[in-house]
């Protein structure tokens, strides 16, 4: 079977930073691979090296820059990548919708059996791409997968859901479906340098609306950021000054009023 | 259409707290469109539930009996009917785990923008929704296009619905097509010899320990002051402490006398599981780190310079 992961590359701030408009000035973010990701690209490598996967096959939305990110997903085992980007991409906010007539698009060209994504992107957070994506192929689906055990000749993906407050729901999905792997499900590995060598060789294919068969209209936006700002800090903390041994001193006597470790 | 729909939640036979704070949050949109707002509960003791969620502002409640437990199929099914049914502007659904396992895909299918995780909402002309980015490092305003949305609300954010309400309760009809995903039960984690639930006082390590190796440091301060160990998501995933040992939104809910947290940001989902402790204490090195907003006391620094200073205080 073939196993499509959506990979992101995503921004995240420095310490410091300072916003323009209604973004994170360029220069105080750092890019990477999406944590969630790191996990799904090691659900589909575990797959592909268990056998039941004959292909994986990773899908990214974002400018030539995100190639450096698609590279370590290369190199810790997927095939091949695709990577999708367009000018009428490029400034907007680009809301669930428009993700998933890309994705569509790829997945209609690539015939997955399997789409794997995390469970949410670790700079926006919506974590409804996936689901979305699901409903718009026709591809049954779970989120907030931290187990995963497919059994291909049956066609089902036997997962546990993570729900809220240490409760795991117990599924069986039939494929083909979409999965949104949440992070623990697995210990993501460190690309090798064989891997790293091996990654420079494999194909990253780049295409444009019009090679997907879209127009600008179908990644029209019905999302816009107005603002963007720094939330007002809430805190009515007693910060305690002075190096690690004042502040420390201090702390310990406001444990020992509390009667912690008296 | 100024109406709007809410869907209750609820897990083994009890509603979920976020269901009236969603309530809470729907009523807000409602009176912002001039609308009623109509709230569906889908599967298990309906009967019950439709008692449970006619609180103040309610104004239709529609039962849907089909099956026991959540079921994105059933609920997708059932939200898209009766949302077309009462001609419904807007669908307000808790950004949940279950939440999000079937809101994206409503919208999709009711063909209408979809906005996650909201902490706050303006209707004016249109829809601005409050959310965070980047690690709740900054907040954005949203502007919606159209009059229509599916809407998820973050927990937390709006008070939980109260009193008596005088909402009319009908059985409503809804096709529900054959599942290809089957719940077929449900399993406790993070048993194990410690309940960190129990505990007076927990030292709680977050990813600013760094290295695995590091944790016999935090664990020291643990015994110099007499408490239990606990963690943030992050060192559980790495396996560096068994899953029992995670505060959070999807570990345990704690609530001891103090609470010191120690290289943990304070992300949302963190908060959620001990913003109850009667006294929390943070060390990090970040002076941004959202901790400190929840925090009684804080100290800026380096945990690794900081925590050795406080042992030998205990020692």
């Amino acid at each position: 079977m073939k196993v499509l992961v959506t990979v992101k590359e995503v921004a995240e701030a420095d310490d410091d930073f300072a916003i323009e408009g209604t973004d994170i000035a360029e220069s105080d973010l750092e890019y990477d691979l999406n944590e969630w990701d790191d996990y799904a690209v090691e659900a589909a490598v575990q797959l592909a090296e268990a056998g039941i996967a004959d292909e994986v096959v990773t899908v990214t939305v974002g400018p030539e820059r995100a190639e450096e990110t698609i590279r370590m997903a290369l190199a810790k085992g997927a095939d091949r990548a695709v990577r999708v980007w367009d000018e009428a991409l490029d400034g907007g906010f680009a809301d669930v919708a428009s993700k998933v007539a890309l994705f569509e698009a790829v997945v209609d060209e690539e015939e997955p059996d399997l789409v794997l994504g995390g469970v949410q992107a670790a700079d926006t957070g919506f974590g409804a791409t996936g689901v979305a994506l699901a409903e718009r192929i026709g591809f049954e689906h779970a989120a907030v997968v931290n187990h995963l055990d497919v059994d291909a000749d049956a066609g089902v993906a036997h997962v546990h859901r993570e729900l809220e407050g240490g409760v795991e729901e117990l599924t069986d999905v039939d494929l083909p479906a979409v999965l949104t792997v949440q992070t623990g499900i697995n210990e993501p590995r460190y690309a090798s340098l064989r891997g790293i060598r091996q990654a420079q060789r494999k194909e990253i294919a780049a295409k444009d609306l019009s090679d997907l068969g879209l127009t600008a209209d179908d990644v029209e936006s019905a999302l816009t950021i107005t603002e963007m700002y720094e939330p007002e800090s809430e805190s009515d903390a007693e910060i305690i000054e002075g190096d690690a041994g004042e502040s420390a001193g201090r702390l310990a006597e406001v444990l020992r009023d509390k009667g912690v470790g008296a | 259409m100024a109406d709007v729909l809410v869907a209750a939640e609820h897990r083994r036979g009890a509603l979920r707290d976020v269901t009236y704070e969603a309530i809470t949050a729907g009523r807000e949109l409602a009176d912002a469109r001039g609308g009623d707002l109509h709230v569906a509960v889908v599967g298990g003791d309906v009967e019950g539930f439709a008692e449970d969620v006619n609180r103040e502002g309610v104004d239709a409640i529609h039962a849907v009996d089909d099956g026991e437990e959540f079921d994105h199929n059933a609920y997708q099914a059932a939200v898209s009917t009766l949302a077309d049914r009462i001609d419904a502007s807007a669908v307000v659904l808790p950004n949940s785990v279950n939440g999000l396992d079937y809101a994206p895909a409503l919208a999709e299918d009711l063909g209408v923008p979809v906005v996650t995780d909201a902490v706050g909402i303006e209707y004016d002309d249109g829809l601005t929704v409050t959310r965070e980015m980047y690690g709740s490092k900054v907040e954005t305003t949203v502007d919606v296009a159209g009059d229509r949305f599916v809407l998820t609300v973050r927990g937390g954010e709006w008070p939980p619905a109260e009193g008596v309400g005088d909402a009319t309760v009908e059985a409503a009809d809804v096709d529900i097509p054959e599942s290809g995903a089957r719940v077929t039960g449900f399993e406790e984690v993070g048993g194990g010899d410690v309940d960190i639930a129990d505990a007076d006082v927990l030292v709680s390590v977050g990813r600013g320990i760094e290295e695995e190796e590091n944790l016999e440091l935090v664990e020291e301060l643990a015994d110099a002051l007499g408490a239990t160990l606990s963690a943030s998501r992050p060192i559980v995933d790495n396996g560096w402490l068994p899953k029992n040992r995670q505060v959070g939104q999807s570990g345990k809910v704690v609530t001891p006398d103090v609470y010191i947290a120690v290289g943990i940001s304070g992300a949302v989902q963190h908060v959620a599981g001990m913003k109850g402790s009667d006294t929390i204490i943070a060390i990090n090195t970040d002076p941004n780190a959202p901790i400190f907003d929840i925090a009684d006391y804080g100290i800026v620094g380096d945990l690794f310079d900081v925590v050795p200073e406080l042992i030998d205080e205990f020692a």
